[in-house]
């Protein structure tokens, strides 16, 4: 009878759990649609340049898979990398991506996006599928988010396809002609890192 | 017999770029995604230090006179840039059509040619996009180059032309094609020897198309440089990789992250 019981018990608690995780797992949809809403707001707001970028930073930062990018950026190279660099280049690699993003997003004024709907590819990666609605002066340009679903509770965006071109997939083609082009390999980027990080 | 000749000389300097620029990967294979994927993910930039040298001189001809054209361009009222470049599209097509049967695209060159002679009749010459409010499937534009690709050629080696911009040995071949009969349009104005049309139209219609793709890409363009720490690679990338999306025929939306999808697990086995 008392092992019934705490056979019940524990089946009580493990659906909970069940439960309560689901009831935290957040859908790819909602959030890319959640996270444009906020870059729309911060570029709707009237504020300086200065500040929607640092509102977008702080966007970017809750919202975005950065370490992840760095990594995929990286290409082959990642294999030879030392620890000691990778650290150093993680460090400036985040500098870069925050400034790169926000400067890319700010010329931005009302930007309206439609999310339309999502695709599970696997257990890690869903792909989210909008519009950045046409204007007069532009046509509609169509926007997919690959989100990292790895852990349901926090998605994240790791790469943006605009019209089937895949924004991380340039940067790491760019890094890759840097590091093949430079006499000091992975320094170069680094060096080109800092340098894009220090221009005003 | 002249035109015969550069076709198989064009031919052979084709297969001959294939092999050049091949790692072993990069060959003439049967049409498939799998093929297409591997051999433009790997396309070899045999001359960069020479494409460098065009691209900045392209980039120097383009602050000079291209993008003041294009600002200048895009003073005109909405409606005539709406009109001009519906007209521009709509010549396109000309291309688009034999393309479409040369890959097996049988229905939609059928689409196309009825889009072609709506737009162009109760359109008046193109100027308004009748059939895209008739319901027609949004239009993709095809070229030789295209074809060639679809039908297996390997990319052969990344090329910047002067003025022209990015391509590969295979597009620039496919742009040849363009002016050995392959485009009815420069048929009828160079050749075809009648009072209403003549080479520098064709030149003018070139010369337009140019514009208003720049004007189009202003705002993008600059943006893109201004982020880039090296502005030829990221070009480079943006050309080779939306050939690579209309080779393999995926649009925009649907199983693009397919493409790529090889790269993404890479980085999850670290």
């Amino acid at each position: 009878m008392l092992a019934k019981k705490i056979c019940k018990f524990f089946l009580l608690v493990s659906i909970s759990f069940c439960f309560l995780s689901n009831s935290f797992a957040i859908e790819p949809y909602s959030f890319v649609q959640k996270t444009v809403d906020a870059a729309s707001e911060a570029l709707n707001k009237r504020i300086s340049k200065e500040e929607k970028i640092e509102k977008l930073k702080i966007i970017a930062e809750n919202s975005v898979d950065i370490r992840g990018i760095g990594y995929y950026s990286l290409g082959s190279h990642r294999k030879t990398i030392t620890k000691k660099k990778e650290e150093e280049y993680f460090i400036i690699f985040k500098q870069y991506f925050l400034k790169s993003f926000s400067s890319r997003l700010a010329q931005y004024t009302d930007p309206k996006i439609r999310v339309n709907s999502q695709k599970k590819l696997n257990d890690k990666y869903t792909m989210v599928s909008s519009d950045l609605l046409s204007t007069t002066e532009k046509p509609e340009i169509k926007i997919d988010w690959r989100v990292v679903t790895k852990n349901p509770e926090n998605p994240l965006i790791i790469d943006v396809v605009i019209e089937g071109v895949s924004l991380a997939k340039v940067q790491r083609e760019e890094f890759n002609s840097i590091i093949q082009n430079s006499d000091n390999g992975i320094d170069g980027l680094l060096n080109n890192l800092r340098e894009f990080v220090n221009k005003d | 017999m002249k035109r015969i000749f550069i076709l198989i000389f064009l031919s052979s300097f084709l297969s001959v770029s294939v092999y050049a620029g091949s790692d072993g990967s990069n060959e003439l294979s049967k049409k498939s995604d799998a093929s297409v994927k591997k051999s433009d993910a790997s396309v070899k930039d045999c001359f960069e230090g020479l494409n460098r040298g065009v691209f900045a001189l392209n980039q120097g001809l383009d602050k000079v006179i291209f993008k003041p054209v294009a600002k200048a361009y895009r003073v005109l009222p909405v409606p005539v840039r709406t009109g001009t470049s519906n007209v521009l599209t709509n010549l396109s097509s000309l291309i688009t059509i034999p393309n479409n049967v040369l890959q097996g695209q049988f229905k939609t060159a059928g689409v196309n040619t009825g889009r072609f002679l709506i737009n162009t009749t109760v359109g008046i010459l193109g100027i308004f996009n009748v059939a895209k409010k008739m319901g027609f499937s949004e239009y993709e534009k095809e070229d030789y180059g295209q074809t060639f690709g679809v039908w297996g050629m390997g990319s052969g080696c990344y090329l910047v032309l002067p003025v022209l911009g990015p391509s590969t040995i295979r597009d620039t071949a496919g742009s040849f094609v363009n002016v050995l009969g392959g485009d009815p349009y420069y048929n009828v104005s160079v050749h075809g020897n009648n009072e209403f049309l003549d080479k520098s139209d064709y030149i003018a219609t070139k010369a337009l198309t140019g514009i208003d793709f720049r004007a189009k890409n202003i705002e993008s363009l600059e943006n893109l440089e201004k982020n880039s720490m090296d502005f030829y690679a990221s070009l480079k990338s943006l050309y080779l990789q939306d050939r690579q999306r209309k080779i393999a025929n995926t649009k925009p939306r649907g199983n693009i992250e397919i493409l790529y999808e090889g790269e993404w697990e890479e980085i999850e086995s670290q």
